[in-house]
C-alpha cells in the first residue's frame, strides 16, 4: 500500500544510506576492482579483463577445480544440514509445552546454543570430540567405535554436523514453535471432533499452518551454513586433506594464505552471486505464498 | 441420533469450589431431545460457552453428569462422542479442496470410497456447495467456510448433535439471512439435534424451537421463543430479548392496581401483597404500549422519536422513569405530551427479578 | 470543519478500491458508511484520515487543500473494532494520552478527561485497568480517548462489532447524543442498516469502491435512487421481482396480471425491476388495491413478537416480516399481499424510476 509522501522521512534514512556506502559498496567495489587486475605486491596492477573469471568458471582449470570442488562440498554441507535440522527442529517444537511455568524454561534452554559465539562453539566441540582428551571423542573411541576427526574425513564431516546441528536446531525450533502457536485452538478442536489422527492433524493443520516460518528457517539456515567459516576454521581448520574445505575457507586460503588477490576477488563475487540468486528464489517462494493467501476469491 | 441429559451439571474453574461465585456455571438440569434445535442465548461471561464445551467434551464438568440417550459420555472425550461443531470463525483444511474437507472426516474413520464420494455429493447438494466441490477452501469467503465447516459435520452418518458457537459473527447481514434459513432447512431435512449458542436474540429466537436464557452461570428460563417474548420469567430476559428490551418500572402492588409513583394501572390479575423488602417491579414490552396525542391515559413526555425504517421508537418519560415505546408505521407524533396506555394482558409484575403469577380476578382467594 | 472528497479514487495495481467518491460532510454531523464486507469503507476511511494518499483526486479540509498531508498533521481520532487501549494505563491515563502527547496543562486535561468520562459513563471505572473491564465498557474508554483529542475528525471503523447484541443497542443508542456533543465530523462505517437508521444523521451507501447515495439517513432508506443502494440499505434483503409494463396494466415475473397503479402508472412500457422491503409484504387480507402474489412457504422464523416468512415465488425468493407469531408450515402455498404505494421501481439500468408520488412527499 502506497503512503502519504512525507519528505521529513528521507532524513531519517539518510545516515542508512551513509554507513551502508561505507560498509557495503566501498569495499565491494574494491573486489571489483581486484578481480578484473593482477598484481604481485608493491601496489602494481595489470589489467587482466575477465580473466580470472573464465578460469574460475572452468572445471579443467587449476583455479576451477578447486572453487567446483569447494562449491560441491558447501552445497552438500548445507544440503545435511537441511535435512537434518528442519524435521529436527519441527519435532522439537512440537513436542514443547503450550502453556505453563514449563514453557519459559523451555524457551531458555534452547536459546542457550544460540547465545554463544562461533568461534567459542568451534574451540568447545574441538576440545570435546578429540579422541584423546575430550569427553565425547573418548567415550566413542572407549565403545570400540574407531573415531578422530583429525585424520578421517567422514568423522571431520560428522564432528561438523553434529556441532552445527546441536547448535542451531534450536532456532528452527523456536521459529516453528511461533508459527504453532499462532494456530487458534478452534483448529484443534475442529480436527479432533473430524476424528483425526495425530499424523492427521500435522499434515493438514500444522505444517501448512507453519509453512511460512519454516521458508524463513530454511532460508536463514542455509545462508548460514552456506557461508559457514569459523566453526570449521577452528576444529578442523579445513582438513584433514582438503575434505572439510569449504567455498569461505578456500577463500581465505586463497586470499591470504596464497595472496592471490585478483583469484580471490573473482571468486568472492561469483560466491556472492551464487548466495543473492539463491536469496532472490527464497524470497520470490515466500511473495508466492504469501499471494496465495491473501487471494479470496468471491 | 440422541438426547442429551445435563443431570446435575455444574462446572467452577478454580479447583475446590465453595460459594456460588466460585462456579462459573451454576447446577442445571436439563434434557435436550433428539432432533429439536435448541439455542443458548445470553450475554458474554453467562456460562453458555462453558456449557457447550461440556456437552463438546472439551471441559469435563466439575460436578453433574452428561447423558447422550442412556449412555454416560462425561468422561468420554470428544472425538468419541459423535458431536459436530462449527465455530465463531471459519475452521477449514485450507491445503484441502471443499471435496477433501468434507470427505476427511469420513476419511479419518475409513468409510469406504466410494460411499464416501456418494456422502460428499449428497451434502454438497444439500448445502449447496456444489459447484465448488474443486475449489481450494482457502480461496472462499467466510459463509462459504462455515457451510464447509457444517458439512464435515452432517457428512457423518453417526452424528448425534451439532453445537453451533456463535457461527454468523463473521457474516454479512446479508448472508446471515441465506445462512440462517439454510441452517433451518437442514434442521427440518435432517432430524438432528442442533445447540446455538448465541448473545443475539434475533439469531436464537428465530433459529430454535426452544430457548434456554443464561445469566450468571445459571439458566434463567427456558422456552419458545413466544413463551419468552409474552411471559418473561425473570426481568432479565425481559429486558434480554426484545429490541428495544421490555420496559421494567419500580412500582407498588395492591391487589390489582399498580402505582408508579401516583399513577394507578389497572391489571387484569390480582396479585398477593408484595411485602416491602421486595422489589416490586412492573414489566411492559414496548410493542403492548400505545401512544396517542389526545385522549386518556397515563401523561408521558417525548423525548425522542428514533426511526428504525420498519416502524419508530419514541422514548418517553413518566414521572421521570424512561420508557420505550414503538409507534407503527403511519401513525403522527407530535409535540412532547401525549398519554400512554398500556395493554393490560402484557402487563407483569416482578418481586426481586422474578415473574410473580396472580390470580385471575373473581377466582379464588386474593 | 468541512471535509470535502473531490472524485477520489484509490487504485491498487489493476484493482478499484475506491471509485470516484465525491463527498461533502459538514461540520458537526454524523455520517454513516453503510456497506458489506470489502465495499471499501476502510479504504476510504484511510483516505480521509491521510493514513493513504488517494491515486487521482482531492481531499479538502475547511476549503484547503490537504491531499498528500501526513496523519501527523491532520486533527484526526479513530475508533476501530478491535478494542484498543494501552494495556498497562487505567482508563483515565488511556483517556488523558492523547492530551500528555500534546503537552496540555494538568488541569485541563483533568476537566477533559472528567467531561469525557462523564459523557461515556465511565466514572466509577476510571482507575481500572482496560482488561478487568467488560467489553462495553472497554470500547467506552477508546472512544472517549478519540473524543477527548477534540479532533475535528473523528472516524469510528465498526466500533460495535465486536460486542454482546444487547451492549450494541446501549452504545448505539447513547453515541447520536454523545457525538451531538462535540463539533467534529464524525463518520461511522457499519455493515448493518438497522445500525445506520438508529443512528440517524448522513448515509453514504457504499458499494464496490463507490458512494452510491448520500443524504439524510432516512431520505436515503425511504428513497433509494437505485437498486444497488436499495440493496444494500435493506435488511432482510430486498425483495426483488421483474415487471413487463403494456398499457394500462403490467405483468410480474411471479405470474399474474395487474392493472398499472402507483408508480406502475407513472412510467413507460417497458421492463422494470420492482424492490420493495420485507415489513411491506403481508400476509393478511388484502386491503383496496394490493397485488396478490402466490407463493410457497420456505421457512418461517419466529422472534416472539415478528415472524420472518421466507417465500418462494416461482424463481424468487422473497421474506415477509409479519407482526405475530406465525407459524407456517413449510411448503404449504400461502397468498402474500403488497401495497403498489410501497414498490420501488427500477428501470433496466437499475435507475429508480418510480415510487409513488405520494410516498416520495412524506
Amino acid at each position: 500500500m502506497t503512503k502519504t509522501v512525507n519528505n521529513r522521512a528521507w532524513f531519517f534514512v539518510l545516515p542508512v544510506f551513509a554507513i551502508v556506502a561505507f560498509s557495503a559498496v566501498l569495499p565491494l567495489m574494491t573486489v571489483v576492482n581486484y578481480s578484473v587486475q593482477d598484481t604481485f605486491g608493491n601496489n602494481q596492477f595489470f589489467w587482466n579483463g575477465i580473466g580470472w573469471f573464465q578460469e574460475l568458471l572452468d572445471p579443467s582449470t587449476e583455479l576451477g577445480g578447486r572453487f567446483f570442488d569447494a562449491l560441491w562440498r558447501t552445497l552438500l554441507f548445507s544440503a545435511i544440514i537441511l535435512l537434518i535440522e528442519v524435521p529436527l527442529g519441527i519435532a522439537v517444537a512440537l513436542s514443547m509445552p503450550r502453556e505453563g511455568w514449563t514453557v519459559a524454561l523451555c524457551l531458555v534452554l534452547m536459546a542457550l546454543p544460540l547465545l554463544i559465539p562461533w568461534n567459542v562453539v568451534g574451540t568447545i566441540w574441538q576440545v570435546f570430540a578429540r579422541s584423546d582428551i575430550g569427553l565425547l571423542g573418548w567415550i566413542v573411541n572407549h565403545l570400540g567405535i574407531d573415531y578422530n576427526y583429525t585424520n578421517d574425513s567422514i568423522d571431520a564431516w560428522v564432528t561438523l554436523i553434529v556441532m552445527d546441528v546441536w547448535h542451531w536446531t534450536s532456532l528452527v525450533a523456536l521459529l516453528c514453535y511461533a508459527g504453532l502457536k499462532s494456530i487458534p485452538d478452534a483448529y484443534y478442536q475442529a480436527a479432533r471432533i473430524d476424528g483425526a489422527s495425530r499424523w492427521a492433524i500435522f499434515r493438514t493443520i500444522q505444517l501448512p499452518k507453519m509453512r511460512r516460518v519454516l521458508l524463513i528457517a530454511v532460508l536463514l539456515r542455509f545462508m548460514d551454513s552456506f557461508m559457514i567459516y569459523t566453526e570449521p576454521f577452528v576444529i578442523t581448520g579445513g582438513g584433514p586433506g582438503n575434505a572439510t574445505t569449504f567455498l569461505s575457507i578456500d577463500l581465505v586460503k586463497l586470499a591470504l594464505g596464497q595472496f592471490d588477490l585478483g583469484k580471490a576477488a573473482a571468486m568472492s563475487l561469483v560466491y556472492n552471486l551464487i548466495i543473492l540468486a539463491i536469496c532472490w528464489v527464497f524470497y520470490t517462494v515466500m511473495i508466492n505464498v504469501d499471494a496465495e493467501r491473501e487471494r479470496v476469491e468471491a | 441420533m440422541a438426547r442429551i441429559t445435563l443431570d446435575h451439571l455444574a462446572h467452577a474453574y478454580k479447583p475446590d469450589p465453595r460459594t456460588a461465585e466460585d462456579y462459573a456455571l451454576k447446577e442445571i438440569n436439563h434434557v435436550w431431545s433428539q432432533g429439536g434445535a435448541y439455542a443458548l442465548l445470553g450475554p458474554s461471561g453467562c456460562g453458555k460457552t462453558t456449557l457447550l464445551n461440556i456437552i463438546s467434551g472439551l471441559v469435563r464438568p466439575t460436578r453433574g453428569r452428561v447423558l447422550f440417550n442412556d449412555l454416560d459420555v462425561t468422561d468420554l472425550p470428544t472425538e468419541a462422542r459423535n458431536i459436530a461443531q462449527v465455530f465463531q470463525f471459519p475452521v477449514v483444511y485450507d491445503t484441502m479442496s471443499v471435496r477433501e474437507n468434507l470427505a476427511f472426516p469420513l476419511k479419518n474413520r475409513h468409510v469406504p470410497r466410494d460411499r464416501t464420494a456418494q456422502r460428499v455429493e449428497e451434502i454438497a447438494q444439500l448445502l449447496d456447495l456444489t459447484r465448488v466441490l474443486d475449489r481450494k477452501a482457502s480461496n472462499l469467503t467466510a459463509d462459504m467456510k462455515q457451510k464447509i465447516s457444517l458439512g464435515r459435520g452432517l457428512v457423518r452418518p453417526d452424528v448425534a448433535a451439532i453445537l453451533f458457537d456463535e457461527p454468523l459473527t463473521v457474516i454479512d447481514p446479508h448472508l446471515k439471512w441465506q445462512l440462517r434459513s439454510t441452517l433451518k432447512e437442514i434442521h427440518r431435512a435432517l432430524d438432528i439435534t442442533m445447540i446455538y449458542v448465541t448473545h443475539d436474540q434475533t439469531e436464537a429466537l428465530t433459529f430454535a424451537d426452544k430457548v434456554v436464557v443464561m445469566h450468571d452461570g445459571a439458566v434463567v428460563q427456558t422456552g419458545t421463543p413466544d413463551e419468552l417474548f409474552e411471559r418473561p420469567a425473570h426481568t432479565f430476559v425481559g429486558h434480554f430479548i426484545g429490541s428495544p428490551g421490555m420496559n421494567i418500572l419500580p412500582c407498588k402492588v395492591e391487589g390489582a392496581t399498580a402505582l408508579i409513583g401516583n399513577q394507578a394501572i389497572a391489571l387484569q390479575r390480582i396479585y398477593r401483597t408484595l411485602s416491602d423488602g421486595e422489589r416490586v417491579e412492573l414489566g411492559i414490552r414496548p410493542e403492548f404500549a400505545r401512544l396517542q396525542t389526545n385522549g386518556t391515559g397515563l401523561p408521558v413526555q417525548i423525548r425522542r422519536i428514533d426511526d428504525i425504517g420498519r416502524a419508530r421508537i419514541a422514548r418517553v418519560e413518566m414521572s421521570g422513569r424512561p420508557l420505550a415505546v414503538s409507534v407503527p408505521e403511519g401513525i403522527s407524533i407530535e409535540g412532547s405530551e401525549a398519554a400512554l396506555t398500556l395493554d393490560p394482558r402484557h402487563i407483569h409484575i416482578y418481586a426481586n427479578g422474578h415473574l410473580v403469577s396472580g390470580e385471575p380476578i373473581g377466582g379464588h382467594g386474593a | 470543519m468541512t471535509l470535502v472528497l473531490e472524485g477520489v479514487s484509490k487504485k491498487i495495481g489493476a484493482a478499484v478500491h475506491i471509485d470516484d467518491v465525491r463527498l461533502t460532510l459538514q461540520r458537526s454531523s454524523l455520517n454513516v458508511l453503510l456497506g458489506a464486507t470489502l465495499a471499501g469503507k476502510t479504504t476510504l476511511m484511510r483516505l480521509m484520515a491521510g493514513l493513504d494518499a488517494p491515486t487521482s483526486g482531492r481531499v479538502l479540509v475547511e476549503g484547503q487543500d490537504v491531499t498528500g498531508w501526513p496523519v501527523q498533521r491532520r486533527s484526526v481520532a479513530m475508533v476501530y473494532q478491535q478494542f484498543i487501549n494501552y494495556p498497562s494505563l487505567n482508563v483515565y491515563e488511556n483517556i488523558a494520552s492523547p492530551l500528555r502527547v500534546s503537552g496540555l496543562p494538568k488541569n485541563e486535561i483533568e476537566t477533559r478527561v472528567r467531561e469525557a468520562a462523564k459523557l461515556l459513563k465511565l466514572e466509577p471505572y476510571l482507575d481500572r485497568k482496560p482488561l478487568n473491564l467488560s467489553g462495553g465498557q472497554q470500547q467506552r474508554t477508546a472512544i472517549a480517548r478519540a473524543l477527548v483529542k477534540r479532533a475535528d475528525l473523528v472516524l469510528l471503523d465498526e466500533p460495535l462489532a465486536n460486542l454482546d447484541y444487547k451492549l450494541r443497542e446501549e452504545l448505539r443508542e447513547e453515541l447520536p447524543r454523545v457525538f451531538a456533543a462535540s463539533g467534529a465530523v464524525f463518520v461511522y462505517a457499519t455493515t448493518e442498516p438497522s445500525e445506520a437508521l438508529l443512528l440517524g444523521g448522513n448515509t453514504a451507501t457504499l458499494f464496490e469502491g463507490r458512494v452510491t447515495q448520500f443524504g439524510p439517513t432516512p431520505q436515503v432508506y425511504r428513497h433509494p435512487h437505485d437498486l444497488t443502494t436499495a440493496r444494500v440499505f435493506s435488511d432482510p434483503p430486498l425483495n426483488v421481482l421483474m415487471a413487463r409494463k403494456a398499457g394500462g396494466s403490467a405483468t410480474l415475473s411471479t405470474g399474474g396480471e395487474i392493472p398499472a397503479t402507483g408508480p406502475l402508472a407513472a412510467v413507460p412500457d417497458g421492463n422494470y425491476t420492482v424492490g420493495f422491503r420485507a415489513h411491506h409484504l403481508n400476509l393478511e387480507p388484502p386491503g383496496a388495491g394490493e397485488i396478490a402474489i402466490s407463493a410457497v412457504v420456505s421457512v418461517s422464523e419466529i422472534t416472539g413478537s415478528e415472524s420472518y416468512v421466507h417465500l418462494d415465488a416461482s424463481e424468487h425468493r422473497l421474506v415477509a416480516l409479519v407482526p405475530g407469531v406465525r407459524r407456517l408450515e413449510p411448503k404449504s402455498a400461502v397468498t402474500a399481499y403488497i401495497d403498489p404505494r410501497h414498490l420501488f421501481l427500477f428501470d433496466e439500468a437499475g435507475r429508480l424510476a418510480a415510487t409513488d408520488p405520494a410516498q416520495r412527499a412524506a
